[in-house]
């Protein structure tokens, strides 16, 4: 942070290094929050199919469990964001007020 | 998003500028993850004891996802958006009724 914040750049190349860095950052720090969402998401749901009676350990059919679980809302996920993001692009072509969006 | 911006004596006026159109881009990008994690959890089975959202994953664990869950989350998710336009609209139209 502070190399991106702290200096002064001498040329225009450097402040549209400084730029770019920038934008990445906040591209890469937005995508880590999303798969901490997700990670979180799977956790919470998957915990509740398949620990129900939680013991001393994960058994394997528990482990079993929750790579399939993993796999299935990974696939649920994807299929959510490809309606949705369809949705929006469809609204956003037929100029209906998307801000309740 | 001016605000962090303007704590970036480094840059000059129009890529403070640039900055700050791209991080509100990043932000509505981000907003709309976000909504497809509460949706994809909203209709994902089992979820507390709230029976009256409809489910989608309706095959066992052990199965693969299937076409008809596939097109029953895209109805879901269609007919959610459907019911926020529509609350929107309603109530705009209330607001021009008042005014």
């Amino acid at each position: 942070m502070s190399s991106l914040f702290g200096s002064n750049p001498q040329t225009a190349s450097d402040m549209q290094k400084q730029k770019e860095q920038l934008k990445l950052q906040v591209q890469q720090e937005l995508a880590v929050a999303s798969a901490q969402q997700l990670i979180n998401k799977i956790t919470e749901n998957c915990f509740a199919k398949c620990v129900t009676r939680p013991s001393t350990s994960l058994g394997s059919s528990e482990e079993r469990c929750l790579t399939q679980c993993m796999t299935l809302y990974m696939a649920a996920f994807d299929q959510t964001s490809k309606s949705y993001v369809a949705r929006i692009s469809r609204e956003r072509s037929s100029q209906v007020p998307s801000n309740a969006l | 998003m001016s605000q962090a911006t303007q704590q970036m004596p480094q840059f000059d006026e129009a890529t403070r500028q640039e900055l700050s159109d791209f991080i509100e881009q990043e932000q509505a990008k981000a907003k709309i993850q976000s909504s497809v994690h509460e949706l994809t959890d909203k209709y994902w089975p089992g979820r507390g004891t709230d029976t009256s959202v409809p489910v989608c994953i309706t095959g066992s664990i052990s199965s693969k996802f299937s076409k008809s869950e596939a097109s029953c989350l895209e109805n879901c998710v269609d007919r959610f958006l459907d019911t926020s336009l529509y609350i929107v609209k309603q109530i705009e139209e209330q607001k021009s009724h008042l005014g």
